[in-house]
């Protein structure tokens, strides 16, 4: 298989994974018992859709599904920059979640078409959960957005912080390109149009407003993320390093 | 009917082994028993929560990261079907809330113990929840409806997940000397505060002979106990361990295991918020819970709106 297809799908394990782990970060913790258990959920799915992506690229490179999140160094993950922000407070989470919910929704949907035939059963599998969590982000944003003047503010606030982050996902890398020539990746073009209509619509209903001249921040595709995924990956990978070769 | 003969009648049904439903009148001691027992169960859970998701992002696979996650939200679900069979009582989930964060409420010791290593999660699954289900099966059969059916449900999972934590020790005493050793000195840490989970020894337990007679309680502390070490020291045989009693040795004439007395000074200091972690395991729910202020605010917030939009537009209908 060629190498940007691989590269295709370590991109959408990584961007559920490292997402999954933020999730994780909350389990016990969260500001209702339902909504700690409605969170644990979905980091339940997406860490579950990530390892489907890695038993296929093990299968492929006689590889085991854990020496990829476990053994790869951050130069080598692919995921963009958004699923690696800090947690903040539940305002934070459910709009980086819900950006994430935007673009994983409609390229899944996309991707059920993929000529190859894993990836295609992998996003059909996947995409009912992705509308289950669209839908419960989407709910949580209008909610806190249209609730009281402090929630308003800190939805607000979080729009303003986290939506450099969110244009990274339309923008193709090479290995992208690659694969949508191959009709194994989706046009990003008709995923963003989609993903576009359904955030500013939700935006709307949550009495938020879109700041403009927004600087698009990137690099996670080409393995230049921020600061927080070494500490993620310090975390992650700690006992698969610190006793290397054995089994848990 | 006078008292008396409401109490007969109650007594009556219990003796019968009928269940007694939120509807039914009770002896105010009795809903008070329970209200106190299955609150303190539901913190358990929620508390319970704690010691393990500190284990969440470091878990070593992806497969044991799952089960992980899994099972602490079961803990969660756990803690909201306690609370709602609390509520069934006539005391509302933010009251009992406002007890354990204010530490009026207790919850089980045993939380109060710090998770050190990965293999504290296998011992965490294999001896306290282990522990826990002796005294679950045994609550199935307890006298309120709404307690029982609830045990029921939370026994299959507790099960299962007693079954994975003996997985991961049964697959790390088969791995390298480090893990070994991580798996004995997990199993020191944990053996004897699992067995205080049971409560002191019949003797000093005060409430339980009206708990009995209720049938609240169906077995006592000590029988508890016994069976849980009965069960589980040919367990630790499997695993290769040594369990940390030198007194602990079967007796052909009793048919069970003798073991060592219990340190009932350190399971009191815990008690009384002496242990390795009563602070920060309270820090963090009070935390969660201010934190989340904002959250719930917002929520109710949004709900009043929406409801007074479908009122306005049926009136303009």
């Amino acid at each position: 298989m060629q190498q940007e297809i691989k590269d295709f799908i370590l991109m959408m394990a990584d961007n559920s994974m490292i997402l999954g782990h933020r999730l994780g970060e909350w389990c016990g913790h969260g500001p209702v018992l339902e909504q700690d258990i409605a969170l644990t959920n979905i980091a339940l799915d997406i860490i579950g859709e990530a390892r489907n992506y890695y038993a296929y690229l093990a299968e492929l490179e006689g590889k085991k599904e854990d020496d990829y999140p476990m053994l790869r160094n951050e130069r080598l993950f692919k995921n963009v920059l958004l699923v690696e922000q800090s947690n903040g407070n539940w305002g934070d989470t459910m709009m980086r979640q819900f950006m994430f919910d935007c673009w994983h929704y409609f390229h899944l949907e996309q991707m059920t078409n993929s000529r190859d035939e894993r990836l295609g059963a992998i996003a059909k599998k996947s995409i009912k959960e992705a509308n289950y969590h669209l839908s419960f982000s989407s709910k949580w944003v209008i909610r806190l957005g249209d609730g009281t003047e402090e929630s308003h503010q800190k939805m607000q606030n979080a729009l303003d912080s986290l939506l450099p982050y969110f244009d990274e996902f339309f923008i193709p890398s090479d290995f992208e390109s690659y694969c949508y020539n191959e009709g194994i990746n989706p046009d990003l073009n008709i995923v963003k149009t989609k993903a576009k209509t359904k955030f500013n619509e939700v935006i709307d209903l949550a009495t938020l407003s879109l700041p403009q001249n927004i600087f698009t921040k990137k690099g996670g595709k080409s393995g230049i993320h921020s600061e927080h995924l070494g500490f993620i990956l310090t975390e992650m990978q700690y006992l698969q390093r610190a006793y290397p070769g054995v089994t848990w | 009917m006078s008292t008396h003969s409401l109490e007969d009648r109650f007594q009556h049904l219990i003796d019968h082994e009928e269940k007694i439903e939120a509807r039914d009148w009770m002896p105010d001691a009795y809903r008070k028993t329970l209200i106190r027992q299955i609150s303190q169960h539901a913190h358990s859970e929620v508390v319970g929560m704690l010691p393990e998701s500190n284990w969440i992002t470091r878990a070593p696979s992806l497969k044991r990261k799952l089960a992980l996650l899994a099972k602490v939200q079961d803990e969660g679900g756990h803690g909201l079907y306690l609370y709602s069979a609390t509520e069934t009582l006539g005391i509302s989930r933010d009251e009992l809330i406002e007890q354990l964060l204010t530490g009026k409420a207790k919850y089980s010791s045993i939380f109060n113990y710090p998770t050190l290593s990965w293999a504290d999660i296998g011992a965490i699954g294999w001896l306290v929840d282990g522990a826990a289900i002796m005294n679950q099966v045994a609550l199935c059969r307890t006298s309120y409806g709404p307690y029982a059916r609830a045990m029921v449900r939370i026994c299959k999972e507790e099960s299962f997940h007693q079954r994975q934590g003996y997985d991961i020790l049964l697959t790390m005493s088969k791995g390298s000397d480090e893990q070994k050793e991580m798996v004995q000195d997990a199993v020191n840490r944990w053996w004897w505060p699992s067995l205080m989970m049971f409560g002191p020894n019949d003797e000093a337990s005060p409430n339980s002979a009206q708990s009995m007679k209720w049938k609240i309680k169906r077995l006592s502390n000590d029988e508890l106990r016994q069976r849980f070490v009965d069960a589980t020291v040919p367990q630790a045989e499997i695993l290769g361990i040594q369990l940390p009693d030198p007194l602990l040795q079967y007796n052909e004439a009793r048919g069970h295991y003798d073991f060592g007395p219990i340190d009932w000074e350190e399971f009191f200091e815990v008690v009384a918020g002496n242990g390795p972690c009563n602070k920060e395991r309270l820090a963090a729910r009070v935390k969660a819970h201010e934190i989340g202020a904002w959250v719930r605010e917002a929520a109710t917030a949004y709900a009043e709106k929406q409801k007074n939009k479908i009122i306005s537009t049926v009136s303009v209908a």
